[in-house]
């Protein structure tokens, strides 16, 4: 397949991804369509551009890993682990209910292709260090990907995982920052400034790429550019939009984890609606 | 048995046990935060360094990589302070550990008061409560170098979070080294017709010690040691409240959430008995020698066997 068709296609499934995501949380009558929204680019490139993987084999060895650490994400990646076939994509309207296989936060032990839980956050980072460090003890040629939230850099865990791949040298491992600059209780530099953050990382020892985590291209050429990198981890800072693609979402904090019902839904999956040729 | 009344540390059975484990069993992985020589997780260091993760001061992310290890198919050893694991890194065991059921080994040293000098804020007294509400858990508590020894080796068979509590000093052994442990069982360690108490952990050797302080009230204790915590050997727990209609648990814990709460949890719904329980009582731990907290706690042999004539006294 052509570049440019490879960059069209993955815009257009950022489009259904989008869509599932609000038509996903709308059901469920609660979920957190911000911070979803503005990882979807990114997480359309892992699933259908750089990650490999076996659906019907959620278990295969050699599979790159993926870890969901800002965990209240999770519509995003239930949508994404739905079109990549590793479950029907019936049970996306089953999303918070009680039996369904997609929890309010990721659960390992009831949904294929979830490697751990999450929801608790600042943890994800340091399991991921822990499955680098099992791939690089028994010479395994797989990748670890982990999705932070900005927000999440508050966790002071989160720099201690820092710290720890950086000295062991995990090249193998690929963080990207969801870098939507706002938090539950508001602007970023205002909770709690995390900039110079570009700087923080350098100082941490690892490779930074900063890219704006909407534009596909760019999304697409950080991953590759991770590939050649050895001897350190890298971190992709995505500047992103937190609600990317609703009108009224875009860039509030407030819907963080508002549930969305009646017109402004229904304005949502308008503004999101897949449409053909849209690419 | 001539291995009996030896002063050992536990510590070196479960450093001596990760030994065993590494020669045998390549999986095995050891995390320590910067404590190694005291936790003696240095042992294995020395040996197998290809296997030995030292991830410094850093207790939360230490059980977060050992989750990642364990997600690989490796059987991560944690180990640190009981009060630095359960307390600092609580949310980690519960919420990825746990909740994931990862094939997790939490050994936390440094159980009880009897840490001594180092004081309250290193001394564990809460460790297994925070460790045996936990779903998915196993806890045990070993009461000597032997039984340490054993019960790491099990755990290392067992799929799934374990936590394996420790103890600072050296003391006096109660098992052997031909020593049959089996997880979840408790071991009956004396027969008498008086009273029986129910003890976890390096306790055990103030317990047996007071044993014949109390032949010579001509009291003749029928003595448990109930090693696994969770999941609890309720079968000896009723057999032996039925036959005595009261009962006696001894632990270096708080009463809150220890041996005696669990055990009461297990009676108050099947068998109702009065018991007693010695054990710390809604306080911190402090700095001292430890036989002189044990007996300032009322948890040396002397103090035990005058608590038990009382109770046995106590309408």
């Amino acid at each position: 397949m052509k570049y440019s068709e490879i960059v069209c296609l993955l815009r257009s499934k950022s489009k259904i991804i989008r869509y599932e995501i609000i038509k996903m949380i709308g059901k469920a009558g609660s979920g957190h369509p911000g911070g979803s929204l503005s990882a979807t680019d990114i997480g359309v490139a892992l699933f259908f551009y750089q990650m490999k993987y076996k659906p019907d084999n959620p278990k295969w060895e050699e599979r790159d890993r993926f870890i969901l650490s800002k965990g209240h994400a999770t519509p995003l990646h239930y949508a994404l682990l739905a079109h990549a076939n590793y479950f029907d994509k019936k049970h996306l309207s089953t999303l918070r209910q009680y039996n369904s296989i997609l929890q309010g936060h990721p659960a390992s032990y009831l949904t294929p292709g979830v490697e751990v839980s999450t929801g608790s956050l600042g943890q994800g980072l340091s399991i991921s260090a822990g499955i680098a460090l099992a791939g690089k003890m028994d010479n395994k040629s797989y990748n670890v990907y982990t999705l932070l939230g900005d927000g999440e850099l508050d966790e002071g865990q989160i720099w201690e995982a820092a710290m720890f791949s950086a000295h062991k040298k995990l090249d193998n491992l690929c963080t990207i920052v969801d870098r939507n600059h706002l938090q539950i209780d508001g602007n970023t530099e205002d909770v709690m400034a995390l900039e110079p953050l570009v700087k923080k990382w350098q100082a941490f020892g690892w490779y930074t790429i900063t890219i704006d985590g909407h534009n596909m291209k760019k999304i697409i050429s950080a991953f590759d550019e991770f590939l050649t990198i050895k001897n350190k981890p890298t971190v992709i800072i995505a500047k992103t939009i937190k609600g990317k693609g609703v009108s009224f979402m875009e860039n509030k904090a407030e819907w963080h984890g508002k549930p969305l019902k009646g017109e402004l839904l229904k304005q949502a999956l308008q503004e999101l609606e897949p449409r053909i040729n849209n690419g | 048995m001539d291995n009996k009344n030896k002063i050992l540390p536990i510590r070196d059975g479960y450093g001596r046990a990760l030994l065993k484990l590494g020669e045998t069993n390549p999986d095995i992985v050891v995390l320590d935060a910067d404590l190694s020589t005291s936790t003696r997780s240095n042992w294995f260091a020395e040996k197998y360094p290809d296997r030995f993760i030292d991830v410094g001061i850093a207790e939360q992310n230490m059980v977060n990589i050992a989750a990642g290890l364990s997600l690989e198919g490796k059987i991560p050893f944690v180990t640190t302070y009981g009060v630095f694991v359960c307390g600092r890194a609580f949310d980690q065991v519960r919420n990825t550990v746990c909740y994931s059921n990862l094939n997790v080994k939490i050994v936390g040293s440094h159980g009880g008061i009897s840490v001594g000098p180092d004081g309250g804020s290193h001394q564990a007294i809460e460790d297994i409560a925070l460790m045996r509400i936990l779903p998915n858990m196993t806890v045990v508590v070993p009461c000597d170098h032997f039984q340490a020894y054993k019960a790491t080796l099990q755990l290392a068979e067992l799929q799934g979070p374990a936590y394996l509590r420790l103890a600072r000093e050296p003391t006096a052994t109660i098992t052997c080294e031909d020593y049959k442990f089996q997880l979840g069982k408790a071991d009956i360690l004396t027969k008498g017709d008086d009273v029986v108490i129910i003890f976890a952990g390096t306790i055990g050797a103030e317990v047996m010690k007071a044993v014949p302080l109390l032949h010579r009230k001509n009291i003749y204790p029928t003595i448990i040691n109930m090693h696994t915590i969770k999941p609890i050997d309720k079968e000896t727990i009723i057999k032996y409240s039925k036959k005595f209609g009261k009962i006696i648990t001894i632990e270096e814990h708080l009463k809150a959430g220890g041996l005696g709460s669990a055990i009461s949890e297990v009676l108050a719904e099947s068998y109702p008995v009065k018991i007693k329980m010695f054990a710390i009582n809604d306080r911190f731990g402090e700095s001292g020698q430890p036989d002189i907290l044990l007996d300032a706690f009322g948890l040396s042999a002397e103090k035990i066997s005058e608590r038990v004539e009382r109770f046995l006294l106590e309408k």
